[in-house]
Order: C-alpha cells, then structure tokens, then sequence
C-alpha cells in the first residue's frame, strides 16, 4: 500500500478507537471489544474501498454495509461520524434517551446504516438479499457484511452462505472477525464454528485471508476480492479483540462493558501515545 | 339454489401474484421449497426470472426478503404460516418489522384445516405473533374474492403486511354487489339487534349461516368481517357493542391473541360488554379431514349458534 494512503489510514483508525472509547464511556455500556478489533477495516472500507456519498447516504448506486455483527454500533457510529454522515458530537449521547445513535443499528435513524441489524446471524441475509437486488438490477454496487466468529453458531449464517452461494453473488463480501473471543469466552471453548474458511468454501464461496490490523493485508485481501466471479467472497480477519486498549486486548470480559473513569483515562492515553507515534 | 362455488384461499393467492406480476414488473416472488403447495407455482412459470426459491430455509428467506426491500424491491415471501409466522418470527421482528420494510409474507397452511398433516403444521398462533409486531398489517381473509383483494392491497401499502391464507377449499361468499376491500375496514354482511359476531377468515361463512339459524330462533344476530385483525375497524366494534351489547368472536385461531383479543382490546378500552370467543381452545390439533376438525374443535355454524344462545344471559 501507498505509504501515505497507509499512513492516513493508521491516523483515521486511531481516531475511529478514540471514538468508540469515548462513546462507549459516555454511554456507560456498550461492546468495545469487537468494535476496536473491527476498527481497522471498517477504516479501509469507508475511507479507501466503498463508493459512499455522507451527503448522500441513500445515494442509489452506492455500496452497502451490513454490520452483521449488530453489538459492535460504536466502531461503525464512530467511522460513521469521521466519514461526514452526522456529527461526531452524536457519539457522545449513544445509547441515551432521545438519542439518535441506539445500543444497535438503526437504518430508520441514522444516516448511513444500510440495515437494522443487533440479532445475530440476521445481517448476512439481508446483505444477501441486497446483493441478489444488485444482481437483478445488474447494478454495480458491492455489499460488504462484518461477522463475528461468535456469530457464525447462528444457524442462519449458513442458510444465508449457502443460499449465496448457489446464487453466485459475486457482489457480495463478507468479513468474519476472527478474534476467537465470544462473551462466555473462548469461541474454541464455548461451541467452536472452526474451521471457518473450509465451512464457506464447502458452500461455494471463495475464501480470503487477513491480518485484521496491517493495511497491506487488508488492501491485498480487498483487492483479491474484487476479482473474483461468480462466487461470494468470505474474507477471515485474524483479530485481536480490545485491539489499541492493553487491558482490553483479547479480554472476553471486555465483550460489553464500558471502562470505568480510571481505565478510561488508561485507554485514552494509550490511543493518544499511538497516534502520536505516527 | 346455485351451486356454492368453493376454493381455497391459497389458490387465490396463487393467482393474484400472477395478476399482480403483470402490473409491476419489478414484483418478486420468493418461496422456501413450497411452491406448488403455497401456489406460487404459476407466478414461477410466468416470471422464471422473478422468483427465487430459498430452499428450506425461512428464516433466511425472510432475510433475503428483508434486503431485497432494503435496497427498493417489491417483494412476496411465501411459506406455511407455521414456518413464516412462526419459525422465522424473530427475523420477521427484527429484519422486517422492526426497519419496517415493505416485505408482504404470504402465509398459507393456516389452522387447523390443514388437516391429516396433523398439529406439527396447523398453526393457530400466527396472529398473535403478528399482530404484536409494530406497524405489521395482519390480514386474514374469508373467500377467494377478498384473498385476491387484499393480495392488490397490500401491494399499496408502505410497511410490512401478513397475509394468512388456507389449504381447504372454502365458499365464495364476497361476489355480492357493492363489495368493496378497504385494509383496516371490517365488513357488515348482516344487521342485527341482539348479538355481533364477529368472524374472519373461513369462520364467516360459518357465521352467516349461524345467523340465519339463530334469526328463525328468534335471535336478531349482525354479522361483522374483519379481515384486517390489524389495524382493526375500532368503530365498527364499537358501534356494534353499543347497539347489540353482546359480542361472539369466531376464528380458527388460538382464542389466545387473535381476532377474540383484539376484540377484547378494542371494547374494554371504551364500550365493555361480554367479549365470548370462539376458536382454538389453548390445544394442539391432531391429523384428521378438516372439515371434521372444524367440527370436532367447534369451529363451525352450529357451535357458534350454541355458544350465541348460551352467551344471551350476559347481556346487560
């Protein structure tokens, strides 16, 4: 990657973290563990990869989002917010009373979010079915959907990989966030969906692999994406939950928690330090 | 007498899709491994490129719907009421209603007429589910006529709609002069002084007849269609409680969260008076013909007439 592109990058997902520590500690409750390890690709998408206008967020051609994983709202409100499709002041009231961010994705409300999503195993169905409307309207717009690997023991997730599959929607993206961290712990420990990448290749997709936090990787994953046809394309992220917070750094207890004003301060500092040191 | 003409419900459904493909080309058709038997079969043969068949997966169809609409399709997804309404409610909930998207479910197999394939498939819970969604328009239609209708109407409106439809073959009892579907508007097929029933879906038929039996009794009994279980004719309940002071609910649903409730709702707020209702008594079904289950559960002309006359002291 382009070594200023990479460095814009680094700096947007610094701030996209800050954004999710800041919301999540405002709104006193909330999933930053998920949304810090997703932050980085949900940089590159938004900000290097998705044909979007914040101007005009239901702009007809545009490429979708699906954020399957509906509990990770701060990481997609707070790339949201830098993006331009509402002010980052909105982050600051997420999950309070008259407020237009809610716990989970709201497309009725929020500009931006293409799906309502927050049930797991929900949201890469509807992205499937947009994908199949792209299709049918041989219009070019891509659909991108994050999953947890949590997620992926929702049986529906593969009634949605297979019906993918046999339609060849070769519009459709989805991103498995493979942190192997679910809230009653381990994903290998509580009902392991591993392994992942054979699973969606036996249902006729073609699998990807990638470093969740090196934008080389990310970028070469994208890209390789994007040539293929005729088959939906899973990309596998090597994550690290919690990823730029130390304490929350592959922490399951870190699934749906907000810090309190000591750690606050602790993950805050942490995030400055890094962003200083690019 | 002429002959009654009977069909069933899901034939109509069947062939209003066919209609309607014709008047927006742009209408899709999903389906999950049920097409002859939900009847979309015809609209599969007519616009091949239009319908998609999910395979047995409902709750992903409901999903796939849900996206299609996300992204401005017009949209039917068909299964038995069981698997659409009850299967795949929480997606129903939360991908369609809760974002209310424009997807129209097209329920057949509903209740107990489904018959010899037994309680696994009878759904008697499909209104209630429904009917406790937000911004869901539940319809439950009497005859072929007002399926075909209410099939045309949903396509007008902007938001999630239910639509239960049957296996048995029912009578036509809608071809009268002056018929007319609105959503939300319930129907008097007869005044009466004495006593409402209120009936949807085919328990009208079997309430016209109670009525005519019930008037050669002695009973003046009015007669009331709702289609619309949601949002229901709140007036013309009203009015109805107000001049007969008696209300029969009938439909071959649980009497838990159906027609019956919504009834109850609706008088209880403003005008109480006796709300008795007639349907599926908090069981199971079990295999058998179904018009000897319509008996065997009361849900028939002449269950209805004894439960009118047994009711006739609680009035006021």
């Amino acid at each position: 990657m382009d070594s200023e592109l990479k460095k814009k990058l680094q700096r947007q997902a610094a701030k996209i973290r800050m954004n999710i520590i800041d919301a999540v500690y405002g709104a006193k409750s909330g999933h930053p563990g998920g949304s810090l390890s997703i932050a980085d690709t949900l940089t590159y998408l938004y900000f290097a990869k998705m044909h979007v206008d914040p101007k005009n967020p239901k702009m007809k051609d545009r490429d979708r989002f699906v954020l399957s994983k509906g509990h990770c709202a701060p990481g997609l409100y707070s790339t949201l917010a830098e993006r331009g499709f509402f002010d980052v002041s909105e982050l600051k009231k997420l999950r309070q009373v008259g407020a237009m961010l809610q716990g989970h994705p709201d497309m009725k409300h929020t500009p931006g979010v293409d799906m309502s999503t927050g049930s797991l195993g929900q949201g890469i169905s509807a992205a499937a079915g947009m994908a199949l409307a792209g299709k049918i309207d041989s219009a070019g717009y891509k659909v991108y959907t994050i999953l947890g690997d949590g997620e992926l023991e929702e049986g529906q997730v593969w009634e949605a990989a297979m019906f993918a599959g046999h339609n060849k929607l070769d519009n459709l993206v989805a991103i498995i966030d493979n942190n192997g961290l679910q809230i009653d712990g381990k994903i290998s420990d509580v009902c392991s969906p591993m392994p992942i990448t054979d699973k969606f290749a036996a249902f006729g997709w073609h699998v990807i692999t990638m470093n969740a936090h090196d934008f080389d990787s990310i970028e070469k994953a994208f890209d390789e994406a994007e040539k293929i046809q005729y088959q939906p394309v899973a990309i596998v992220q090597t994550s690290v939950k919690g990823k730029g917070v130390s304490f929350m750094e592959n922490n399951a207890g870190w699934h749906g928690k907000a810090p309190n004003a000591e750690q606050y301060e602790q993950a805050m500092t942490e995030l400055k330090t890094a962003m200083a040191a690019l | 007498m002429a002959d009654i003409i009977k069909k069933a419900t899901r034939d109509s459904y069947g062939e209003a899709l066919v209609e309607l493909g014709k008047v927006h080309d742009d209408l899709l058709v999903l389906v999950a491994d049920l097409a002859d038997a939900t009847k979309v079969e015809g609209f599969k043969k007519a616009y091949p490129e239009r319908f998609f068949d999910c395979g047995i997966a409902e709750a992903n169809m409901m999903g796939i719907a849900a996206g299609l609409a996300a992204a401005g399709k017009k949209v039917f997804a068909s299964s038995f009421a069981m698997f659409a309404a009850g299967r795949a409610y929480e997606i129903v909930r939360n991908s369609i209603g809760y974002p209310h998207l424009p997807v129209k479910i097209g329920a057949t197999h509903a209740g107990i007429s489904v018959g010899e394939d037994g309680a696994s498939h009878q759904c008697c819970e499909d209104i209630a589910l429904m009917r406790t969604i937000p911004g869901m328009t539940v319809i439950n239609p009497s005859d072929d006529i007002e399926a075909k209708a209410a099939v045309f109407a949903a396509m007008d409106i902007d938001g999630p709609v239910y639509i239960r439809f049957g296996r048995l073959a029912i009578p036509v009892i809608n071809g009268f002069d002056g018929y007319k579907f609105e959503v939300g508007k319930g129907v008097t097929l007869k005044e009466g002084a004495d006593v409402t029933i209120i009936a949807t879906g085919l328990l009208v038929c079997e309430a016209l007849e109670a009525a005519k039996t019930l008037e050669a009794d002695g009973i003046s009994a009015r007669v009331i269609n709702i289609h619309t279980i949601k949002p229901i004719d709140e007036d013309i309940i009203i009015k109805a409680a107000k001049e007969t002071g008696l209300l029969i609910t009938a439909e071959e649903h649980s009497v838990i969260g159906g027609l019956g409730s919504a009834v109850a709702d609706v008088v209880t707020a403003s005008t109480p008076v006796p709300v008795v209702k007639i349907g599926v008594n908090d069981v199971f079904g079990h295999s058998g013909p179904a018009p000897e289950l319509l008996k065997e559960f009361g849900l028939s002309a002449e269950n209805i007439v004894k439960t009118v006359k047994a009711s006739m002291s609680l009035k006021k």
